[in-house]
């Protein structure tokens, strides 16, 4: 469904994706995990053009990912992104931010985009506050905020990076049980994520990244269980016990 | 002098007040639309500019740069004289009043583009990029996330322009624009009570003011709050 093939991207002189080549399944949930700077973030934000790639090539159900052409709004309803910081719309409420696509970007009548905002924001647990702005909300709530916005485009896969970072560690796991009921549904998922915990469970795949290419991939509980490659496994062991 | 003389300074003044106000409301009048007009004419204006400017399109950006600079960089006066007493040589004959809406109006489109710029600009990029995460495109970001938002930036500078162009309007007078202080001017020439009509001119640009003033204050608090 998302394919990568030989992906790389500088900023400056800084490269920051050095040949990435891996490909997500429909259904599949693919964790990357990696030490900060390794282009974990990069590589979705050029999934989803929002960053451009300097050569390789990225597909989406096959149709080629260039950010200045006009079939990039296409992929970006068919793949939604979830943000680190959220990204909420602060000047609407909950509802409002979870219609706007589905109003204004695929033009559904109104009626249906509101009883569909209503149905989403039940479905993360929040149809007590579609009527809030994102300051009167919890980091948590302005998440599953968001992630309730990103399903209402119907996307094919979501694309979240690094979703619970900035979140108190009490509010995590509101977050990640959302995130886990999405997978249980057969969503397609691209997480970037320090949750090693999720990952384990949740995840069918893991990457672990680290100076711009894949170092070492595979079914989730063994490759994070006996990572093969010294890495891996130190990044793993500083990971896992910090002390 | 005393303060028999301060009071009868006093009654002159209000004498004077009643014969001179009809003649001066007149110029009122007059002001208030030169500033209206240029008002709006600068408002769109400037956010033409501040479009192309942000519009990540080199052309359009170049152009609106070199624009606002050459405008920036003409006095307002000289920008009157050229639209009321050049453009007819070239073919344009405006009236004294469409030529004060539009030099003013020209005027302050740059520092209205500036204004509108630096509010955009200061929309944080997890914004846009939401926006384009969601199949938005430019104009859709602008019209639903960006300029929404820099609204609330933008008001507090917006107001202190409108008070700036009130007071400027008064140059509509270089071009025969018979506004407040162009009939206060002919006044004081005509009776010689200068003291009495300029205080009141005075006055009457202070009366006007004021309410822009407190809408500024308003805009700065609403501003302030998350």
């Amino acid at each position: 469904m998302i394919e990568l093939t030989g992906v790389r991207k500088s900023f400056g002189h800084t490269a920051v994706l050095k040949g990435i080549t891996a490909s997500v399944e429909k259904g599949e949930v693919v964790c990357i995990i990696g030490p900060s700077g390794s282009g974990k973030s990069t590589i979705l934000r050029c999934i989803n053009g929002l960053e451009s790639y300097d050569s390789g090539d990225i597909r989406v159900k096959g149709a080629k990912v260039d950010r200045d052409a006009a079939s990039i709004v296409a992929i970006r309803t068919q793949v939604s992104m979830v943000f680190q910081r959220f990204n909420l719309f602060p000047h609407r409420t909950a509802l409002e931010n979870v219609i706007e696509g589905p109003l204004f970007v695929k033009q559904e009548p109104r009626a249906m985009a509101l009883e569909r905002g209503r149905a989403l924001l039940a479905q993360v647990g929040l149809a007590d506050k579609a009527d809030a702005r994102p300051q009167q909300l919890s980091g948590g709530q302005q998440q599953r905020v968001a992630i309730a916005r990103a399903l209402a485009m119907q996307p094919e896969a979501i694309l979240f990076d690094e979703p619970t970072s900035a979140l108190d560690p009490e509010l995590v796991g509101d977050v990640l049980a959302v995130m886990r009921k999405l997978a249980d549904d057969g969503m397609t998922m691209l997480v970037v994520t320090h949750e090693m915990g999720f990952a384990r469970d949740v995840a069918d795949r893991v990457l672990f990244i680290d100076g711009g290419i894949i170092v070492e991939q595979g079914p989730a509980p063994a490759m994070l269980n006996q990572p093969q490659h010294p890495r891996t496994q130190d990044f793993l062991r500083r990971v896992l016990h910090p002390l | 002098m005393g303060p028999e003389g301060a009071g009868r300074l006093m009654v002159k003044f209000w004498h004077d007040a009643v014969e001179f106000l009809p003649i001066l409301l007149n110029g009122v009048a007059l002001t208030i639309i030169v500033t209206i007009g240029s008002l709006v004419l600068s408002t769109i204006l400037g956010m033409v500019w501040a479009l192309m400017r942000v519009s990540g399109i080199g052309l359009l950006a170049g152009l609106s740069a070199a624009l606002i600079n050459v405008i920036r960089g003409i006095p307002i006066i000289v920008l009157l004289f050229y639209l009321y007493f050049v453009m007819p040589d070239l073919g344009v004959t405006l009236t004294a009043l469409q030529a004060a809406i539009l030099g003013l109006g020209i005027a302050y489109s740059a520092y209205q583009a500036e204004n509108f710029r630096a509010g955009i600009e200061a929309i944080d990029k997890g914004q846009i990029e939401a926006a384009q995460a969601i199949g938005m495109g430019w104009w859709l970001t602008m019209r639903r996330v960006v300029l929404p938002q820099a609204v609330r930036i933008v008001l507090p500078p917006y107001g202190n322009v409108m008070i700036m162009m009130l007071k400027d309007s008064s140059q509509a007078s270089t071009i025969t624009v018979a506004e407040l202080a162009l009939q206060g001017k002919l006044i004081a020439s005509s009776t010689f009570k200068n003291t009495s009509v300029f205080t009141m001119v005075a006055l009457m640009y202070l009366t006007m003011s004021i309410p822009l003033i407190l809408l500024v204050r308003h805009f700065e608090k609403r501003a302030g709050r998350p």
